[in-house]
């Protein structure tokens, strides 16, 4: 392969073939490396959001105390949801989707390579204009409100640079109108709200992608019922972020239209209404909370046949009762709004609704708990976390049952209470499931296992860290201490449990460094993984590790669920399996060929232009927050001009052209086997 | 380019569905967009007769003899559309060719009246986005229908350059006929409705 090539008629820039370096990531369309640069950097905010919590932690420590001002608290709590829910565990399931679901299905990449490339630079550089707001942004106290004491940090303000006083204030739900033009002036929520607008354009081209690809690219014989779990998770994901992101999309329309341009639709004083702004933010809200959880709750669907040797108890329920959950969630969202004021009738309707989910939802945790039962367990970090899964997001699901009584959740809105019920479905539930997914997969991409000792130091500390930070919540909140409130008076007897609380918020960042730790040394010096290392089920395991970047060498055909599984085992006159005599031989066979193709294959060639879009977007919305200036005016045209450009560069490009391919290994070859792609 | 194409694979597309990748992804996009104008159009059905708002209402300022000619307008866009897929469907690029471009102008022709129309509610009748949060809502509903309209127009005036320049339209290209036809009949569709429920069906409040 020579170094350079002559320019094909059909592109405007040379195609890019470089295949180390920085520039072969930054043009890469190989599924793989977008997973990875999606799990880096969800693995950076998830550090991020964590530091901004353990801030408010140290705060809350003592009664009265005196470490943040309220505008710090304000912006902390803020930044820390954000980051979490959105530049967090969503990426990280992105990071999860990106680099198995091809794998999942036999497939040699998603359906539209560079549209996947497209999700991820959206993504980043949404990402960093989220993040800027702490260079540029203003976040200001109402015009004409005088003393607000400790409303800012010290220093807050216009053209003074202080991190905390330029970030937004308004909560991770962004309630109108307190973070309308009238309450929060500055730009800091024009950050925020135009980041997530920028995040959710990164998420609705993925969603689109997923679907595609699991409707049309799986492999000869797996028909849907024969499709891992994660893949189908990943597929009703895909469906709630299709139907829930234009809703968010919408809503943060209008909170720019309200902030930048003067319209009205959330200024009471104006006659706006006030609620519409949570009827929208929850509409798509409550769905993303299935957003957040079914990826996981896929994950452990694999990792616990895997480990328990036993197939998944229930395939087909374990399945329709993610796409029920996903169904009923489009149905519970005024259940964040029982004490605004909706009527009793909506309450009663809603609280009705939101218990039906509890139905779906306990048949997954008893379909699991049948995949435990009778089964040869293997406590290995990723069982130890996938079961930590279970047990955690039980709890959090019944604190999330007590909600759906309408009078009871009066009394718990706004506590910790409810602080506590979602960092057990988030934390205990997302968050436990994608570390029991790294522990699994990490074979997948490093060829090498993740330290098992350091891995069960690892759980435990998070585990009882966990329990320390979010247990104690549930009393504190039924005592009565206030979400988003920095400061709570000695005389409530709250501090003890507050100290426990900050403790245990320590010891799951300790656990995080134990991890981080592992990570750096498995993955240069971890033991050697070899083609099958779980003994799995699932055909992601019938390619060598780490994963060639063809995926398969040679087409798959499936003929039943657990394919590999069933390549190596055979059922004795009782059911019980038997490994066959050849199972080796198999695995060797499938490690050679996969390592060293018979044929030359060719894949979806590089592009530079998802880049470019990436960087073009964020662009029109720098431009939006400064409209009225030439410079914003002059960004919103140049943004505009980078996308149209690059959209067009995009169009003409074929997505995949020969000798541009990521993998082409010979130039020579006469016949090539071309993966059909568009997009 | 052709050769390579022609080669098949047999690794993927077994058990596919039998729509293309694009067209499916296209549709299921569409289906995303079915649920933003339907938020946007709940949104002005919410404020669109609620009392006591300063400034005209929209529905006291439509022009709906107006409105309805540039609503046919865009109507027969469709069909120049179709004739335009019909037209490629036969190998006939030339044909293909005239109706994007004739299907473009339309579509100008009806973004020229969105803008006129704008020009009249604030001018002539003082109803701007900062009136009332019912003309808010008209404004950022039919406002992002525009912007869908003049998105397509770009799509249709790409095709129909690279075209020109090509002397033809491949059936491979990502940005193809077929793609940027369901795009346009999609944003004809949610005007109808628009022109529908939010002109002809809404009324000021009592």
């Amino acid at each position: 392969m020579t170094a350079t090539a002559e320019r094909p008629a059909t592109s405007i820039f040379r195609r890019p073939r470089s295949k180390t370096g920085l520039w072969s990531w930054i043009t890469t369309v190989d599924h793989k490396r977008i997973g990875i640069m999606y799990g880096y950097a969800a693995f950076f905010f998830f550090i991020v959001g964590g530091i901004e919590a353990l801030l408010l932690r140290i705060q809350l420590s003592q009664a009265n105390a005196e470490f943040l001002t309220a505008g710090a608290y304000n912006a902390l709590f803020t930044m820390h949801g954000t980051t979490m829910v959105f530049l967090f565990v969503m990426p990280a399931s992105a990071a999860f989707m990106n680099y198995m679901l091809p794998l999942l299905v036999g497939a040699r990449d998603v359906a539209f390579p560079r549209l996947n490339a497209l999700s991820w630079w959206v993504f980043f550089f949404g990402a960093i204009f989220m993040y800027s707001t702490f260079f540029f942004g203003t976040s200001l106290p109402p015009a004409g409100v005088e003393g607000v004491a400790g409303n800012l940090p010290e220093g807050g303000g216009p053209g003074s640079f202080n991190w905390l006083a330029n970030s937004p204030d308004g909560g991770w739900f962004g309630y109108q109108p307190n973070a309308g033009p009238f309450y929060t002036p500055g730009t800091a929520m024009d950050f925020w709200a135009g980041g997530l607008q920028i995040l959710g354009l990164s998420s609705l081209v993925s969603s689109v992608n997923f679907i595609v690809t699991t409707f049309n690219m799986r492999a000869k014989g797996m028909k849907l019922m024969r499709m891992p779990v994660f893949a189908w998770m990943t597929t009703v994901t895909a469906f709630l972020l299709l139907f829930s992101l234009p809703i968010i999309a919408v809503a943060l329309f209008m909170v720019t239209t309200d902030r930048q341009f003067g319209s009205l639709f959330f200024a009471a004083q104006n006659g706006g209404d006030p609620i519409l702004w949570q009827h929208l933010f929850w509409l798509f809200g409550h769905p993303e909370v299935y957003i957040i959880i079914l990826p996981p709750m896929g994950i452990v669907s694999e990792v616990m046949p895997a480990f328990a040797r036993k197939p998944l108890f229930g395939y087909s329920a374990v399945v329709f009762a993610g796409a029920a959950i996903a169904f009923l969630g489009f149905g519970v969202w005024a259940h964040h709004m029982f004490s605004s004021g909706i009527t009793p009738v909506a309450q009663a309707a809603f609280g009705l609704a939101t218990m039906t989910i509890a139905i779906p939802t306990g048949i997954k945790i008893f379909n699991w708990l049948g995949t435990l039962w009778g089964g040869r367990i293997r406590f290995t970090p990723a069982m130890l976390f996938a079961i930590g899964f279970i047990a955690m997001f039980t709890i959090g699901g019944l604190s999330g049952v007590t909600h759906s009584i309408v009078p009871a959740d009066w009394q718990e809105t706004d506590t910790y209470y409810v602080v506590a019920h979602f960092h057990y479905v988030i934390f205990g539930g997302a968050v436990f499931g994608l570390f029991s997914g790294l522990y699994y997969w990490f074979p997948k991409y490093s060829g090498r296992l993740l330290d098992e000792k350091l891995g069960k130091l690892h759980f435990w500390l998070t585990f009882i860290g966990f329990n320390m930070t979010f247990a104690p919540m549930h009393w504190l909140g039924l005592q009565g201490m206030v979400r988003r409130t920095w400061k709570y008076a000695p005389e409530m007897g709250l501090e003890g449990w507050n100290q426990v609380v900050t403790a245990g918020a320590f010891i799951i960042a300790l656990a995080m460094l134990v991890f981080m730790y592992n990570w750096r040394k498995s993955r240069r010096r971890g033991t050697v993984a070899g083609m099958d290392p779980w003994d799995a089920r699932t055909i992601e395991w019938m390619t060598p590790n780490p994963t060639p970047e063809h995926n398969f060498s040679e087409s798959l055909e499936i003929t039943s669920l657990d394919h590999f599984w069933h390549m190596k085992y055979e059922e004795d006159e009782e059911g019980r399996p038997v490994r066959r005599a050849d199972a080796d031989e198999i695995l060797a066979r499938l490690e050679d060929i996969g390592n060293n193709p018979r044929e030359p294959i060719h894949l979806p060639s590089p592009s530079f232009f998802p880049f470019l879009i990436g960087l073009g977007v964020p662009l029109i919305f720098y431009g939006i927050v400064y409209h009225t200036s030439l410079v914003g005016k002059g960004l919103i045209v140049l943004g505009a001009l980078i996308v149209l450009a690059s959209a067009i560069g995009w169009g003409i490009e074929p997505a995949d052209e020969p000798h541009y391919g990521h993998d082409d290994h010979d130039e020579e070859h006469g016949e090539e086997e071309v993966v059909e792609v568009h997009g | 380019m052709a050769d390579v194409h022609a080669v098949e694979t047999d690794h993927e597309e077994h058990e596919s569905t039998g729509v293309s990748n694009l067209k499916l992804g296209m549709w299921i996009f569409l289906s995303s967009e079915f649920l933003f104008f339907g938020a946007l159009i709940t949104n002005y059905l919410l404020y669109s007769n609620r009392g006591g708002f300063t400034g005209p209402y929209p529905a006291e300022v439509y022009d709906i003899p107006f409105t309805s000619v540039s609503s046919f307008v865009l109507l027969m866009s469709s069909l120049t559309m179709v004739l335009a897929h019909n037209a490629f469907s036969r190998g006939d690029q030339n044909g293909t060719r005239t109706w994007l471009f004739a299907t473009a102008a339309l579509g100008a022709v009806f973004l020229g009246g969105q803008v006129f129309e704008f020009t009249e509610f604030i001018v002539n009748y003082d109803m701007k986005l900062t009136t009332n949060p019912a003309a808010s809502a008209f404004y950022v509903l039919t406002g992002f229908h525009g912007i869908h309209v003049a998105i397509g127009v770009l799509l249709l005036l790409s095709l129909w350059g690279i075209s020109r320049a090509r002397g033809g339209l491949s059936q491979k290209s990502g940005l193809n006929v077929e793609m940027v036809g369901l795009y346009w009949h999609f944003v004809d569709i949610i005007w109808i409705v628009i022109f529908t429920v939010v002109y002809l069906l809404s009324l000021p409040p009592a």
